[in-house]
């Protein structure tokens, strides 16, 4: 076993190191800079080099932290590590392990989706895959990205025309930045952020993506943002701090929301479907591609796409593991 | 269909009463009349008979799909909504544009599937999924199942109506009663002129109590009430015209076939009279429980055998029309001595006795006795209140006696519908018979939203074993579950049937060693309307 799942976290016992640990370790390999994946505490962490801002950001700058870039090859003890672009948000790498002529690849999160803030989803073909299974059931199937896009730009217009603001809840780190980038694709007009998307979207234009210009959500009166659009964490609805926007209509980008129940019990006025992660159809698809003999599956979904698997002849198992579901 | 599809679209994408509002007042004013006949239709909770049952549409599912069962059910349990799933599982064809066929035809093509073979219906119904885009498929199959439930009360739909024809609220909500045919010249009746025939047959909208919470003492003096008991029988009303009897129940079904001895004693009435009152089990000069009634509801044939097992009667108390007058804005007080004096000519119902001279605190004492009399406690009505439409606060109360209850272990649990999908929320609560439990209770309400997550993650990490979407687990929550009336049962495996159950709280407090038993249940068996004085908890304290 290259990669075995133990209370702290992933481990790889050939090279000593730890992937996406949820409690400290000596030696850290991370997947990405969201919350459930890099956690703090930990001697020294190894992540892509484009994740260095918001993971500094988030953990510290006096982190301890080797950045590696796409592809570059390194040793740790036994192993060789290198890391692939995944797709999810920027900076998200797979993991991909050798030792002794055997290739494991942890995807981390992940997509199959274009995405012009980061860079994307490259197949690596290995022995054994350790996968993602967050929407591991059919009916996530998400639509054409461009089509949400100009979906959440007709909502926004059609609020404006009633001087009405538009609040659209996004997870910060990710899905704010990759919708602002999108729509550049009708307007070039400056949006507002919440205080918690704005330092994420900053440390993306250091890196160099292109998004819509930006001011932070400051002012009090009302009349400051008659058809604006508003980008908030989820966290942020039923808040005091939506009250300036008096009778905003209110719309949440997730994966979740493909389903109608899952809107209207959160009580959104819209539901986006724009997901950072795989559907059904891309995680059968990366399975196959991984040319893969053994598929182990973490957090979502996870017994559903086993038993599928396995029904379809694939060696395939659960993996327990502490990471999250929102997205 | 596509002006209703966008109507359908508008309704569930915001949660603004005005915006629904506007755009109910659009559609309708662009329809064509047979369209917003059938629109009007479906949006006042009107349904077709299902046409297709869900056990089929499944079974075409799979076909269509090639996906193994125990997946389709996995995410039928996830979507919560059958007809949704169909519309997220199967594959829309690529550039193919469906023409824009008007609602009532498409009404009339679901009808036509009953004269196909289920081959046919199937062919059929399989290429309209492939054909329309996913929010037609979604409503195609919400109309062939007859599970259409549009977001927007009665109340808000009567506005729209009301504001599109020009009439008053009361006369839409009036014209919208009873059973009718949606079609152009529906619509035209709804725009006639005031006092149209088609009134004629039709209940009035009922009025209906709020719940008592509040002190009754704050409600000043008895003496400004009519108090009556709540009756558990069927509210009904009874229209009497030249020559005929119509009986609308308050679920606005015509009833009049089922209870042929009472058309006989209405038909005493002078015509032009319409009486709001309740039809109840009846022996001997006292009322029986509603079970009883009950039982006669469910035979779909009468015969002479169950006439004369299940006498009925009716307790009237209001009368809404009398020489075809419509007396609705008179007081109460007005409208009851006019039932009196009617009754007393030709006493063909009883009159709902009234309870006076009493103090809140007999009056409370009286409540409490509701289960010996059969009834489910006191009505309050203020003696200077109009008979309004729909529910009324302040001028009418129901003051419920308090539920019979019992602490339950959870036992099973699987996830809702709707907006509850995805989330653990239907669960099945047992009782201690012994060392082991035994279930006794399916219930889904009473819980908080945050309370439902809690349980909902307590519930995934504390899974013993998972049957399709059921899932068993470890018996330690409690919870205190609230009903109306128990019932011994065959079918039941623990013998007993509970009516309406709910969940009044969660026991914290309580380990699972200390929920109530099978015999405590057992216990309120016995209860029966002779011996019960007031208390009716299973619980010991």
């Amino acid at each position: 076993m290259l990669i075995t799942a133990t209370e702290k976290g992933l481990h790889c016992p050939a090279g000593d190191f730890y992937i996406d640990p949820w409690l400290p370790v000596p030696r850290a390999v991370l997947t990405h800079a969201h919350g459930d994946h890099a956690r703090a505490g930990s001697e020294q962490y190894f992540a892509e080099c484009s994740s260095e801002g918001v993971l500094r950001q988030r953990l510290g700058a006096e982190l301890s932290l080797v950045t590696k870039r796409y592809g570059e090859r390194f040793q740790l003890g036994a192993a060789e590590v290198s890391l692939h672009a995944a797709g999810h948000v920027l900076g998200s790498a797979q993991i991909r392990v050798r030792v002794d002529n055997e290739t494991w690849v942890v995807t981390g999160d992940y997509k199959r989706a274009p995405d012009p803030t980061c860079a994307p989803f490259e197949p690596v073909v290995c022995d054994v895959l350790i996968s993602e299974a967050t929407f591991a059931l059919p009916c996530y199937r998400w639509p054409e990205t461009r089509e949400v896009i100009a979906e959440i730009w007709r909502w926004w217009q059609s609020n404006r025309e009633q001087s009405r603001a538009s609040v659209l809840f996004c997870y910060a780190f990710g899905k704010a930045q990759r919708v602002l980038a999108e729509l550049m694709a009708h307007t070039s007009e400056s949006v507002f952020l919440h205080g918690a998307v704005l330092p994420l979207v900053e440390e993306y234009r250091r890196a160099g993506i292109a998004m819509l210009p930006a001011e932070p959500v400051v002012r009090e009166k009302r009349a400051d943002y008659r058809g604006a659009l508003i980008i908030a964490p989820p966290s942020a609805a039923g808040t005091p701090w939506m009250r300036r926007f008096a009778d905003a209509s209110t719309g949440f980008c997730s994966g979740w929301m493909r389903i109608r129940g899952a809107r209207r019990r959160r009580g959104y006025d819209r539901g986006f479907v724009l997901s950072d992660h795989a559907d059904w159809p891309a995680l059968i698809h990366t399975v196959a591609e991984s040319h893969a003999k053994k598929i182990l599956l973490t957090h979502g979904y996870s017994d559903a796409l086993v038993r599928f698997l396995r029904e379809q002849g694939v060696d395939a198992a659960a993996l327990r593991t502490a990471y999250g579901e929102e997205e | 269909m596509r002006a209703f599809s966008e109507l359908f679209e508008n309704l569930d994408t915001t949660t603004s009463t005005n915006e629904k509002l506007a755009a109910l007042t659009r559609y309708f004013r662009a329809a064509e009349p047979s369209d917003a006949a059938w629109a009007a239709y479906f949006l006042s909770g009107r349904r077709l008979k299902r046409l297709i049952g869900g056990a089929m549409l499944r079974r075409w599912l799979l076909e269509e799909t090639g996906l193994p069962e125990w997946l389709l059910e996995e995410t039928y349990a996830e979507v919560g909504d059958l007809a949704e799933t169909v519309a997220l599982l199967v594959d829309n064809v690529q550039g193919h544009v469906q023409e824009d066929v008007p609602l009532e035809e498409w009404i009339e093509r679901l009808l036509n599937l009953r004269d196909l073979s289920d081959v046919q219906q199937r062919e059929q119904v399989a290429r309209w999924w492939h054909e329309l885009d996913a929010r037609g498929c979604f409503l195609l199959n919400k109309l062939l199942t007859g599970e259409l439930r549009v977001g927007v009360s009665a109340g808000l739909v009567e506005r729209a109506l009301a504001q599109v024809t020009g009439h008053s609220r009361p006369v839409i909500a009036h014209r919208l009663m009873g059973t009718w045919q949606p079609s152009a010249s529906f619509w035209r009746f709804l725009h006639s002129e005031a006092d149209a025939a088609g009134d004629r047959t039709r209940p009035y909208p009922f009025c209906l109590a709020s719940p008592l919470e509040a002190n009754p003492e704050s409600l000043g003096i008895p003496s400004d009430w009519l108090i009556e008991w709540k009756w558990d029988g069927i509210r009904a009303q009874i229209i009497r015209r030249a020559g005929s009897v119509h009986i609308w129940s308050r679920g606005e079904e015509l009833m009049t076939d089922r209870f042929p001895e009472l058309v006989e004693q209405a038909l005493q009435l002078p015509p032009d009279t319409v009486i709001d009152g309740e039809i109840v089990a009846w022996r001997e000069g006292r009322v029986r429980p509603f079970g009883e009634l009950q039982q006669r509801i469910g035979r779909k044939k009468l015969n002479a055998k169950i006439l004369a097992d299940t006498p009925v009667h009716i307790i009237a108390y209001d009368l809404l029309e009398q020489s075809g007058e419509d007396i609705r804005s008179l007081p109460i007080s007005d409208r009851r001595q006019r039932l009196e004096a009617m009754l007393t000519d030709r006493p063909w119902a009883t009159l709902s006795p009234q309870i006076k001279d009493a103090s809140w605190q007999e009056l409370k004492q009286h409540r409490d006795a509701s289960r010996s009399r059969c009834v489910e406690g006191l009505m309050l009505k203020r003696l200077d209140s109009a008979y309004g439409s729909g529910r009324q606060r302040g001028t009418w109360w129901k003051w419920k006696i308090d539920p019979y209850s019992f602490d339950g272990v959870l036992m099973y649990a699987q996830p809702g519908r709707g907006r509850r999908a995805n989330l653990l929320t239907d669960y099945t609560f047992a009782v201690r018979d012994g060392e082991t439990l035994v279930p006794v209770a399916k219930a889904y309400s009473g819980l908080t939203d945050e309370e439902i997550s809690r349980v909902d993650r307590w519930i995934r990490q504390n899974t013993i074993e998972r049957f399709g979407p059921v899932r068993s687990v470890k018996p330690q929550l409690v919870f205190e579950i609230a009903f109306e009336a128990i019932n011994e049962s065959k079918r039941h495996k623990s013998g007993v049937a509970v009516r309406f159950p709910r969940i009044a709280r969660w026991r914290i407090d309580k380990p699972a060693s200390e929920a109530n038993t099978i015999d405590d249940l057992r216990g309120l068996l016995r209860v029966g309307p002779a011996e019960s004085q007031g208390e009716a908890s299973a619980n010991a304290g």
